[in-house]
């Protein structure tokens, strides 16, 4: 059977003027795996989102099965026969399993009347789970179940609603590598039972193990969409990567110092979370943190800045002890940390610039008498902060951060730790979704910190702004360090590839 | 090991108003013969079941993260509306009436919280003061008088339980075959988890959460029939923060304040073990200003159990990067 499927057709969209998807084409037979690679940003999520419900294409076409769909709502596009399995699994662990199956389409014991037929669901939920492999009765509280487990049962939702494609957005990033092998036998049933599989990972040894066909997207492109014998792992990478990047990134002349430790990490374990983390890193080195989602690295730098335990391991900030979860001392020590997530974590929305700014330095500038706020000395102080890191807003006071686009929040973000003049910063994804100009002024600001003898830890996916931002990468995986590359030695492949752990 | 001590600590906090219920009873017991007799326990379960009622249309509201405060004003409103103009029908008309009442008062918050998108606790404070004051009006703050058919229903009893029981046994098994046995029951919960991830399963959010507080005024109506059946009339400080013990039952039955967990059969045994901790009180002759203090200490004990606990879910549920061997 090599019937066409799913048929996708110069599909277009952009977000807010900026073009995410160029004429992509590809085609899916029924009963085949089709993997789809591309750096973050390539445009995979959002061709999948379209085809999910998710997103409106601007231009385009889906054909499914000789039919032209376009699926407003995930409900609908579920209802068409395409099952989502998103990263982020949505179920509801206070339900059962079963009830978590049925959710919006209970099978009814009378059919008049609104009650549950629980022998009903249980009989159809039993041969779902079977399906997929699940050994877990069917009223299992989904809280009970493994990260693994859970997955299972998002993909007997989709089979129970007799789904023809079932998309599979990164399935491995939070399973163990039995959990993957699981996966991957189930995946290899659902295909024998006639059904296609999208299937979206970074792990590229697995992509070319597990699918008949590949599409290599970069920069909303297809760059590629053949039989999987027409690749190797060393022609997806060229295909993934590969762009001119020299002048995106301001030079920078200073060096690190490199006999000195601003921030020595030794052993830092935690179970399940990080293991045996060592490394130091200078006064004036901007050291890069690579790895995939789920890699670990926003764990380890909240274990940093004493936002979580550890269990083992120390912690110096030149020379000292850092005592265990307490950010406060963190703080005190010279710590500062960006957050991933600025709209959750870092900024309060609805105050003012300057407010934020001041926030973590209250204490300090407070008046010797009663302890009260001097309102004038902290304007001046945010005014001065909000220059030096290039803010553009007009009026520190009156304006609201929320009004500021993502790369103005960013600087406000870090302006409010500049005003405690740390000694070292830990970045945790300081560019994600603000545009090439903004930017650029972030990675300005970083210049200038390291030239006045800041250490920097800079998290970040891209791995090209690791590649002109950073003096050495680290790579870690599944919370391990994987290795250090000297800037003298960056390749964008050997990075790459150690990030994938094949 | 550490997970299973951890789920040790899961169970004993689960069952942690279990454990006190029962370390009531038994200082109780020992403090007065006539607390443990059979008539003074089936006593407790009829003073109780007004407050459980209550906590039972409470329930709905919490399972999808909100609250009602207004309901010791519902139960108010509709007792002066039933002693004042309602005191010639019939039961059989005079009860679903003032179940509409309820019904209506209950859509008025459900209102403003789901369309006018208010936060529930503001909503509910505000009709607090609107429902006493509305009820103050009509009463001009008299003491309103049942009809003597409400007062026989307060005495009467069937198959050797009072009525309150019996309407509470049937408000309850209703409630649960609703809770555990239908779709919109199952729904309830799911939005209570996570009401965002509730709309993208394609569950309809709003009519759900409008429903809930619908049900809890209701509820609140049929609660305060059973009081003011018992004590024959109303005063002014009839049902006056009666929010707190209703409250305070569902919680100490295991309804969470965040959302998503509880149940019938939790508020029940909540209002259960406040009416105990009351009853105790008066059998050891305590002085009533104790009251207060005593009953607050236990809620605060529920409430405490419960941040525990999810706090403690939460941290279960955190993702796992790496697999530790062994």
């Amino acid at each position: 059977m090599s019937e066409v499927l799913l048929r996708i057709e110069h599909l277009d969209k952009s977000f807010f003027g900026v073009s995410v998807l160029r004429d992509v084409s590809f085609e899916l037979m029924h009963g085949h795996v089709l993997g789809l690679v591309g750096e973050n940003g390539s445009g995979k999520s959002t061709t999948m989102n379209i085809l999910g419900g998710v997103h409106r294409r601007d231009a385009g076409g889906i054909e499914l099965d000789g039919e032209a769909i376009a699926p407003q709502t995930p409900r609908e596009a579920l209802a068409l026969g395409i099952g989502f399995i998103h990263q982020e699994l949505s179920l509801f662990p206070n339900l059962s399993i079963e009830e978590n199956i049925f959710l919006d389409h209970f099978p009814k014991a009378f059919r008049r009347l609104p009650f549950i037929s629980r022998r009903g669901m249980r009989e159809r939920a039993k041969a779902a789970l079977e399906l997929v492999g699940l050994d877990a009765s069917p009223g299992t509280p989904v809280s009970r179940l493994a990260q693994g487990e859970r997955q299972l049962v998002e993909i007997a939702k989709a089979v129970i609603r007799e789904a023809r494609l079932i998309i599979f957005d990164e399935p491995t990033t939070s399973l163990t590598a039995r959990e993957s092998e699981r996966l991957f036998g189930i995946i290899e049933r659902l295909r024998e039972r006639g059904l296609s599989i999208i299937y979206i990972s970074h792990i590229l040894g697995d992509v070319l193990r597990l699918c008949d066909d590949i599409v290599v997207l970069r920069d909303g492109r297809v760059m590629a969409a053949e039989p999987r014998s027409a690749f190797t792992i060393e022609r997806l990478v060229t295909l993934m990567v590969g762009r001119m990047i020299d002048q995106l990134f301001p030079e920078r002349t200073t060096r690190p110092d490199p006999t000195r430790a601003a921030l020595s990490v030794r052993g830092v374990s935690q179970p399940g979370v990080v293991k045996d983390i060592s490394f130091d890193l200078h006064p004036g080195e901007v050291l890069g943190v690579s790895g995939l989602m789920g890699s670990g690295r926003s764990e380890l730098a909240r274990i940093l800045f004493g936002l979580d335990a550890h269990a083992a391991g120390e912690i110096r900030v030149y020379g000292e002890t850092l005592p265990a979860r307490s950010p406060r001392r963190a703080m005190e020590r010279g710590l500062a940390f960006v957050t991933e997530d600025r709209r959750g974590e870092g900024l309060m929305m609805d105050a003012s610039v300057r407010d934020n700014i001041v926030l973590p330095s209250l204490p300090e500038h407070a008046s010797p008498f009663l302890r009260f706020i001097r309102p004038t000395e902290l304007g001046t102080l945010a005014r001065e902060m909000a220059e030096k890191v290039h803010l553009t807003a007009r009026s520190p006071e009156r304006t609201l951060a929320r009004t500021l686009s993502g790369g103005n929040q960013q600087k406000v973000v870090i302006a409010k730790w500049l005003m405690r003049q740390p000694s070292i910063y830990i970045l945790d994804e300081p560019t994600r979704g603000i545009d090439v100009g903004a930017k650029y002024e972030v990675y300005k600001i970083i210049n200038e910190l390291v030239a006045a003898g800041a250490a920097i830890l800079f998290i970040s996916s891209e791995i090209e702004e690791l590649i002109g931002m950073t003096d050495r990468i680290m790579v870690m995986a599944r919370g391990e360090l994987r290795g250090f590359h000297d800037r003298s030695q960056y390749q964008r492949e050997t990075l790459l590839r150690a990030a994938l752990w094949d | 090991m550490s997970f299973s001590r951890v789920g040790f600590v899961l169970i004993a906090l689960r069952f942690a108003p279990l454990l006190l219920f029962a370390l009531l009873v038994v200082a109780f017991g020992m403090g007065s013969d006539r607390f443990l007799s059979v008539a003074n326990l089936l006593n407790i379960v009829t003073q109780a079941a007004s407050v459980a009622v209550m906590a039972i249309g409470m329930t709905f509201v919490l399972l999808v993260r909100g609250v009602d405060l207004s309901v010791g004003s519902t139960m108010y409103l509709v007792v002066v509306i039933l002693g004042l103009y309602l005191s010639d029908l019939s039961l059989a008309l005079s009860i679903p009436a003032i179940m509409l009442i309820g019904l209506a008062f209950g859509a008025i918050n459900a209102w403003f919280i789901t369309y006018l998108r208010l936060a529930a606790f503001i909503t509910t404070l505000a009709t607090l003061f609107v429902g006493r004051g509305l009820a103050l009006q009509i009463s001009e703050t008299k003491m309103v008088f049942q009809s003597d058919t409400v007062q026989t229903l307060g005495r009467s009893s069937a198959l050797g339980a009072p009525w309150a029981i019996w309407i509470l046994a049937i408000v309850a098994a209703t409630a649960w075959v609703i809770l555990t046995q239908t779709p919109y029951g199952r729904q309830i919960y799911a939005v209570g988890a996570d009401p965002d991830a509730a709309a993208k399963a394609g569950i309809r959010v709003r009519p759900i959460v409008f429903s809930v507080f619908c049900i809890c005024g209701v509820c609140a109506a049929i609660g305060g029939l059973i009081s003011v059946s018992q004590a024959g009339a109303a005063a002014a400080t009839f049902g006056f923060q009666k929010e707190f013990p209703v409250i305070a039952a569902a919680v100490l039955g295991g309804t969470s304040l965040f959302g998503g967990r509880g149940g019938v059969l939790g508020s029940i045994f909540g209002a259960v073990l406040v009416q105990t901790t009351e009853n105790g009180l008066v059998m050891l002759n305590a002085d009533p200003y104790l009251y207060p203090l005593v009953n607050s200490a236990i809620i605060f004990i529920a409430a405490w159990v419960d941040g525990q606990r999810t706090t403690i879910t939460e941290r279960l549920e955190q993702r796992k990067i790496r697999i530790e061997p062994g």
